[in-house]
């Protein structure tokens, strides 16, 4: 063999192993957390905040101690921020930091029409957790503005008499008779995959 | 032959060279840089659209953070209802297709005067329709509203909706013409004076010497009140070699640092904070009075060096310069009679009405827990009456039914509120009705927990 084409044959070589080296990079990164584990671990951290603050904090204070209320209007009012309004301020500040990750609280009966489901994901999953009463979640992929997201849809359910209270009362509800347990609407959390 | 083959060559890279110095040339001289504007900048932007890079990245894109640097504190204090973080939701793309919410420049394109509305808004009046189409099936009170008027006085704002929204507008709905309370918070000392190592206010710097009528006029001041002398402000470094005749903001800013910073978010000061030269009433694009071309806009300009005369800075002093009509027509409103009398002891403390009053408020910040009444010095806060003002200005005073009235009456804003305004708004009573039918219908839950 001649010193070229040894030098050829080496250059090759490396970089097939390089190539291997690359794909098997690839793999362990597509090896790595599943986008459905991802979004049950992040829901797990979401609802359990969401609940601690809606009964320990709102529902505790408000309802049953009476010492400050809780208001739509919390800044002008110096009241606490309403349960959802918490969850939303953490899913825009998520937002805001690109997190990887976007999560929303929608319902069929929204106070604020924006609210209301608009994808066929979404649409879909609020209909299904509605229906198993929470029992399951919804899992779909989407495209949305031409990227590809793993979406998954929780159950949000009625965990404190202030969430009754609240949604039933507001001028701009369309349902008034929810109750304690009632499936109210969802957890959207959105997740881009390739 | 070899070399004419080379000519052309040796031509186009010297004509390349000269080209691009003279343009280097002109990119770098504050003179000459404005032949590369694209368009006249705006109201807000024209006092720096010579540093270019204040927005622009070098090859001329528009940084990310351009808008936020000068803007994000003020969206912030208005709660801001669209702001842009709320669009980086996927489920939001359909509407993204529609309009770019997640950029700034999408609604407020620079260079562009001939699209350029009030607000510096660039998006025809009815943008609104691109989001909320379904808007009068939620709200049959909207049937028939061209979307073109969404964002007028009394209505809705983009950003600032802290006095707009409907249990506000309940809440107020029912208050008289004139409040039955004094109009401006006083204003107790803020700053705290530096420590001084010189035993006597009045010290000065061997070698240094002052004029009788400056002393006396420091005697009449808030300072000498307050036992902040002559070396506090004019002494930056040690003995005379620190002493400095004209202080300027730096010195101001050390004890009165939240005016300092509003100052340099103002119209006022803005090309400070820029690295331009200050501000001259000559470079402005309102009406100005001739007489004050070149005076140049720092702390000096309105307060008046040593008697620091609040008085004279929340009224006379913005009328040495300004000659515009709103400002002409101060004097015959009855803001200017309140003022006058309160300067003559006919009128309660607090219940004249400056330029000031208005568009330089005393404002309530909460500081651990405690109140603090601080003067905001940027008075681009407080420009736009319909979009700013309403509640931190106008409501301290009037009643939010006349108050909204008011601000929708371009002519009585013009006069400088000589008279009552000419048209009467739906929404205060469209807000009235959605209530009075809510409170109607049966209540949902009987047994309430």
């Amino acid at each position: 063999m001649k010193p070229f084409t040894k030098i050829l044959a080496g250059i090759l070589l490396a970089s097939g192993a390089a190539l291997a080296l690359l794909s098997g990079c690839s793999k362990a990164k597509a090896t790595g957390i599943a986008p459905k584990q991802m979004a049950d671990a992040l829901h797990a951290v979401l609802e359990s905040d969401r609940t601690v603050y809606t009964k320990m904090v709102v529902n505790r204070l408000q309802n049953e101690e009476k010492v400050i209320k809780a208001s739509e209007h919390w800044k002008d009012d110096k009241a606490l921020p309403l349960p959802a309004q918490m969850f939303r301020m953490g899913a825009e500040m998520v937002q805001a930091k690109n997190a990887g990750f976007t999560y929303s609280l929608l319902s069929m009966w929204p106070v604020n029409k924006q609210n209301v489901p608009k994808t066929d994901a979404e649409k879909a999953g609020l209909e299904f957790v509605a229906q198993n009463e929470g029992t399951e979640n919804y899992y779909a992929e989407e495209v949305l503005g031409g990227k590809k997201y793993f979406t998954a849809v929780y159950a949000d359910t009625a965990v404190a008499a202030a969430c009754v209270k609240c949604h039933n009362e507001h001028k701009d509800t369309p349902r008034t008779d929810f109750k304690l347990g009632d499936v109210m609407g969802g957890v959207v959390i959105r997740i881009p995959v390739e | 032959m070899k070399r004419r083959r080379w000519l052309p060559l040796t031509l186009f890279g010297a004509m390349f060279w000269c080209v691009g110095g003279l343009l280097a040339f002109l990119m770098r001289s504050e003179e000459y840089r404005h032949v590369f504007l694209p368009g006249a900048t705006t109201h807000g932007h024209y006092q720096i659209e010579m540093r270019c890079d204040e927005c622009h990245t070098p090859m001329m894109g528009v940084k990310n953070d351009a808008c936020n640097r000068c803007h994000e504190q003020e969206l912030a204090a208005a709660n801001d209802t669209h702001p842009l973080k709320k669009f980086r939701d996927p489920r939001n793309a359909d509407l993204l297709e529609n309009i770019d919410a997640l950029q700034c420049a999408t609604c407020h394109r620079e260079h562009r005067p001939h699209l350029t509305h009030p607000m510096g808004v660039t998006q025809p009046p009815d943008y609104c329709n691109h989001c909320h189409t379904s808007i009068a099936e939620e709200r049959p009170s909207h049937i028939g509203l061209p979307f073109s008027s969404c964002a007028t006085a009394g209505c809705h704002n983009y950003h600032d909706n802290t006095a707009l929204y409907e249990d506000f507008i309940l809440k107020h709905a029912d208050q008289p013409m004139v409040l039955q309370r004094p109009v401006r918070r006083s204003l107790e000392a803020r700053a705290q004076p530096p420590s001084r190592s010189t035993a006597d206010a009045r010290d000065l710097p061997s070698g240094v010497t002052a004029d009788q009528q400056l002393i006396y006029d420091w005697e009449q001041s808030a300072h000498a009140r307050a036992d902040v002398g002559c070396v506090d402000c004019h002494q930056l470094g040690k003995l005379k070699a620190g002493w400095v005749a004209k202080p300027s903001l730096e010195s101001c800013s050390r004890c009165h640092d939240s005016e300092a910073e509003g100052f340099l978010d103002s119209r006022h000061g803005m090309r400070m904070a820029a690295g331009l030269g200050p501000m001259t009433p000559a470079l402005a694009r309102l009406p100005m009075r001739d007489t004050a071309a070149d005076l140049t806009m720092d702390c000096n300009a309105c307060h008046g060096a040593h008697r620091y005369d609040t008085k004279a800075a929340a009224a006379a002093a913005c009328r040495n310069c300004h000659d515009d009509e709103h400002t002409r027509n101060y004097d015959a409103s009855i803001h200017a009679s309140l003022w006058r009398a309160e300067a003559i002891g006919a009128g309660e403390p607090g219940t004249g009405v400056s330029c000031a009053a208005c568009h330089l408020p005393r404002e309530v910040h909460r500081v651990e827990g405690q109140d603090e009444v601080r003067v905001q010095h940027n008075q681009n806060a407080n420009l736009r009456p319909n979009e700013k003002m309403l509640r931190s200005v106008c409501m301290d005073c009037h009643g939010y039914g006349f108050a909204l009235d008011a601000l929708a009456d371009p002519a009585l804003i013009r006069t400088n509120f000589r008279g009552r305004p000419a048209r009467h708004l739906d929404s205060i009573q469209m807000v009235i009705d959605r209530a009075e039918a809510h409170r109607k219908t049966p209540d949902p839950t009987p047994d309430k927990p």
